[in-house]
C-alpha cells in the first residue's frame, strides 16, 4: 500500500467509525421507532462505505461493487419489512414509542 | 434528530447522495447509482410513506421527550468528539498486504461468475420480504 493511499484510508477509517458511531447513537436516544430505522440506515452506509474503501485500497472495486449490490438489496427488504413492522405496530398500538409497545411483554 | 420525521428522511437521502459521490470518486460507478436510486429514492418513499401513516408528537410532548433523552445521554456526543480527535490524532494501522485474488475488473462478470451465490442469497430475500409483508398487511377473513 503506498503512502498516499494509506492515508486516504486512514482519513476513511475515522469517518466511517464516526459515522457508525451516529449510527448507535441515533439508535440508542430514539424513542420513535421511525428514527431507529434512520440509525439503522446509518450504520448500514458505514459498512457500505467500508466495502467500497476496502475495494478500491486492494484494487478489487468489481468484487466491492458486487457484495455492495447484494447488501443495497438486503437494506432494501431489511427497511420494507421493519416499515410494515411499524405500521403494524401503530395499527394495534396507536404509538410508535417502542417504551408503549407492551403486547408481547410476558 | 429533528422534530418532524421528514427532515430525519430528508438528511438521510442526502446522505445517501453524499455516500453516491464517494463512491463514484472512489471508481464505483455502479454502486454509486445505485446507491444513488434505491437508498437516496426507494428508501427515502418508504420511510416517507411510513411517516406519513403514522401520527405526529405535539411540540410540547417532543420537547420533553428531547430533555430525557439529553439526560440519559448527555456524554454522547462528547464521545463522539474525544473519540474522532483521539483517532486522528493516535490512530495507527499497521500496513498489510492482501491474498491475491483472481483480479476481475468487470462487474458483471465478478457478480455472475464468482458471486453467483449472491444472486441466489438475493432471491430468497427478495421472496422472504415479499411474503413478510404480505403477512403484516393480510387483512382477517373474520
Amino acid at each position: 500500500m503506498s503512502p498516499d493511499t494509506f492515508e486516504l484510508f486512514r482519513y476513511f477509517i475515522i469517518f466511517i467509525i464516526l459515522l457508525f458511531i451516529a449510527g448507535v447513537y441515533c439508535v440508542l436516544v430514539s424513542f420513535n421507532l421511525v428514527r431507529a430505522l434512520i440509525g439503522v440506515e446509518i450504520l448500514i452506509k458505514a459498512v457500505t462505505l467500508l466495502i467500497i474503501l476496502a475495494g478500491y485500497i486492494c484494487d478489487r472495486v468489481a468484487l466491492a461493487q458486487a457484495i455492495v449490490l447484494t447488501l443495497i438489496v438486503i437494506e432494501i427488504v431489511i427497511m420494507v419489512v421493519a416499515g410494515g413492522v411499524v405500521l403494524w405496530a401503530f395499527k394495534y398500538n396507536k404509538t410508535i414509542d417502542p417504551r408503549r409497545l407492551s403486547n408481547l411483554r410476558g | 434528530m429533528t422534530i418532524r420525521l421528514v427532515h430525519s428522511v430528508v438528511g438521510l437521502a442526502l446522505t445517501s447522495a453524499i455516500l453516491a459521490a464517494i463512491m463514484y470518486r472512489l471508481n464505483s460507478p455502479l454502486a454509486a447509482v445505485f446507491e444513488l436510486s434505491v437508498c437516496s429514492g426507494l428508501i427515502s418513499v418508504i420511510f416517507i410513506t411510513t411517516v406519513s401513516f403514522t401520527q405526529r408528537i405535539s411540540k410540547e410532548r417532543f420537547i420533553v421527550r428531547r430533555r430525557e433523552r439529553l439526560l440519559r445521554f448527555l456524554y454522547l456526543p462528547f464521545i463522539i468528539i474525544i473519540v474522532g480527535l483521539l483517532l486522528v490524532r493516535y490512530l495507527k494501522i499497521p500496513q498489510f498486504s492482501l491474498p491475491c485474488l483472481a483480479q476481475v475488473t468487470d462487474v458483471r462478470l465478478v457478480l455472475w461468475n464468482m458471486r453467483h451465490l449472491d444472486l441466489l442469497g438475493q432471491a430468497v430475500i427478495i421472496i422472504a420480504g415479499v411474503f413478510g409483508v404480505v403477512v403484516f398487511f393480510k387483512e382477517s377473513n373474520k
